[in-house]
């Protein structure tokens, strides 16, 4: 633990109040503010709760995950479905000046329906999880990801290939900041709590845990389903930011980002993962005049990377050796 | 009947294609234990390669088409061995993690390059070879393309299998995967043994690609990345590390993916593929052809 995260554990409650008390507080000034910030700050926050609830899964516990955009694209679909199609009936019964709450219970309703589907998808990714280590896993979930997405392609009640559009636009610099909160709150005060030391066990020596008496299997499903709750609802902040979802924008690529966050911020190192979430966020825009490199940038970064600081740019300690067994 | 073996001669090339491109992963795996996630643009380089290259064929014979195909096959093997030494090499004994992400770069790197050098559009790949179709009585179609892709994957599998058994490079490719340590102790140059693996590996991927690109004339820089996956795929449903369970798993994966293609679910068929990962890595976690090998502490 390095000592931002200790600054972040030292009050966790206040620390989570606090934040949502500020989250609030932006929205109000958030009218009064450059579009472009804000704009740049909600894409920020979306990341942010993708990179540390992938952190969760493969940080902390060790399943090296590749399908996260799978997960995020679940609870999109879900989300938008719930405002979409039951919204507007739910909607009719509020009496108009009890609207815009309403509307905000409808919201958090469906963030959380969209939470629960991708957790629900989570621990069907879970479950096999359970016989597969290291490429082997990172290939399943791979392969999940895309199965997901090619499931979504062929539903036409959810647009097809086409996507869904038109999603209401409930999604405002509150939610995101507030769940982006909530976010690392449960991933920082789980993995430091007496339970969630095993996550860390079975990540670092999965014989050991289960030799002291720690059950391996449990664990990976429990980071599975917490990952993919947060992953979820982070999609159906995004479905409702961006206004329309189709398959396409939850692919490989959408993961591999992910990934990069979270290797980039160093593996099980939440407070590395926000900076290098925020980072990786802004790094386009201020790449955008180079654009067309852009893309060869960032493999050749992820290279370099590797090579050079494979725990992380903001890891110091080595967070994740390598098993050395005869 | 007749859909029924028009469709198998159509899987069977299609899963020729597949078993080429997974006796890389399969090779590479089985010395390094790890994912080259990068073969499935080597595959998309040996495509472009014969795409520039074609001029040299300009009179379509059998014989210029094959030059083709082994200049490719040479650049693909140049540019696997680089890759195997810039980007692989300074990792060897750091965690299985970091290559695999270094690989995940790699084959970003190649498709966005790619991007660049060849541009995003999608190119008509030239014939390469003179083109007839073989029709029987009974309306039975085999395109000499087809064909080709039966003899030169046959071909090219007897070669493998020649050296791999055979010669002393390949003897000693079995022992690096057999045990590093053991094999550097008894005089064997490992890192030489796996830029050869690399480079023997890409050649392969190379012939792959323009195969490919015969029956799907279209090229771009991201045509690698589902064939790449589903040869992998096939590599792991044969028991990865195996060089016969790779061509056998190509064949069948091929097979499986053609007549799902013909039937009535044609728009899941590149779920398929993942279905079928999933399914083998659920209930035989070594493949068909593979040996469980039991975890030792």
């Amino acid at each position: 633990m390095n000592r931002l995260t200790k600054a972040l554990l030292a009050w966790p409650k206040a620390l989570l109040l606090a934040s949502l008390l500020a989250s609030l507080g932006f929205w109000l000034v958030s009218d009064r503010m450059d579009p472009y910030y804000m704009d740049v700050l909600t894409k920020i926050g979306i990341n942010v709760i993708l990179a540390v609830s992938l952190n969760l899964i493969n940080g902390y516990t060790g399943q090296f995950s590749l399908g996260h955009a799978g997960f995020m694209a679940v609870g999109a679909y879900s989300a938008a479905a719930v405002t979409m199609f039951a919204g507007p009936k739910i909607l009719a019964l509020a009496p108009a000046a009890l609207l815009s709450p309403a509307t905000a219970g409808l919201f958090l309703a469906a963030l959380l329906i969209g939470g629960l589907a991708a957790a629900l998808a989570g621990f069907m990714v879970g479950a096999p999880s359970l016989r597969l280590k290291g490429d082997y896993l990172a290939i399943v979930t791979l392969g999940f990801g895309e199965i997901i997405r090619v499931i979504f392609r062929n539903m036409d009640s959810l647009g097809g290939a086409l996507g869904l559009n038109g999603i209401p636009a409930y999604t405002n610099i509150f939610w995101v900041l507030a769940v982006a909160a909530v976010c690392i709150y449960v991933v920082l005060t789980l993995v430091h709590s007496t339970y969630g030391r095993g996550f860390i066990a079975v990540r670092d020596d999965e014989v050991a845990a289960e030799a002291m008496g720690l059950n391996p299997t449990r664990y990976k499903i429990a980071a599975f389903v917490i990952g993919a709750f947060f992953a979820g609802m982070a999609g159906g902040l995004y479905g409702h930011y961006t206004l329309s979802i189709d398959p396409k924008g939850f692919d490989f690529m959408r993961s591999i980002e992910i990934v990069v966050m979270v290797i980039l911020g160093g593996m099980g190192n939440t407070a590395g993962v926000i900076a290098a979430a925020a980072l990786l966020t802004l790094l386009p825009e201020f790449l955008r005049p180079f654009d067309k490199y852009r893309m060869v940038f960032y493999s050749l970064l992820l290279i370099i990377l590797m090579l050079t600081r494979p725990q992380g740019l903001f890891s110091w300690k080595r967070a994740f050796k390598p098993a050395e067994r005869p | 009947m007749i859909v029924f073996l028009q469709q198998l001669i159509n899987g069977l090339s299609v899963g020729a294609v597949y078993a080429l491109i997974a006796l890389g992963y399969t090779m590479v795996y089985g010395i390094l234990r790890f994912i080259n996630f990068a073969h499935s643009d080597i595959f998309m380089v040996g495509a472009f390669c014969g795409f520039y290259c074609s001029r040299m064929d300009a009179g379509r014979t059998l014989a210029g088409g094959l030059l083709v195909m082994a200049v490719a096959m040479a650049v693909c093997a140049l540019l696997g061995i680089i890759i195997e030494r810039l980007a692989y090499r300074p990792l060897r004994g750091s965690s299985n993690l970091a290559v695999l992400i270094t690989a995940i770069g790699v084959s970003l790197f190649l498709e966005n390059a790619g991007q660049l050098v060849f541009g995003a559009d999608p190119k008509p790949f030239p014939a390469l070879f003179p083109e007839r179709n073989f029709t029987s009585h009974s309306g039975l179609t085999i395109s000499s393309n087809q064909l080709l892709v039966f003899v030169v994957t046959a071909a090219l599998l007897v070669a493998l299998q020649w050296i791999v058994m055979r010669t002393k490079m390949g003897t000693a490719m079995r022992a690096v995967s057999f045990n590093h340590q053991a094999a550097a102790l008894m005089g064997i140059n490992v890192d030489r043994v796996i830029s050869f693996t690399f480079g023997l590996g890409s050649a392969l991927a190379a012939a792959g690609g323009i195969l490919y690109s015969l029956n799907y004339p279209s090229i771009d820089p991201y045509m690698g990345v589902l064939p790449g996956l589903k040869a992998f795929v096939a590599a792991v449903l044969g028991g990865i590390g195996n060089i016969p369970g790779a061509a056998l798993g190509g064949v069948l994966l091929g097979l499986i993916e053609t007549f799902v293609k013909g039937g009535k679910y044609s728009t899941y068929s590149d779920a398929i593929a993942f279905g079928v990962l999933i399914l083998i890595l659920l209930f035989r976690p070594a493949g068909l052809l593979g040996k469980f090998q039991v975890e030792k502490v």
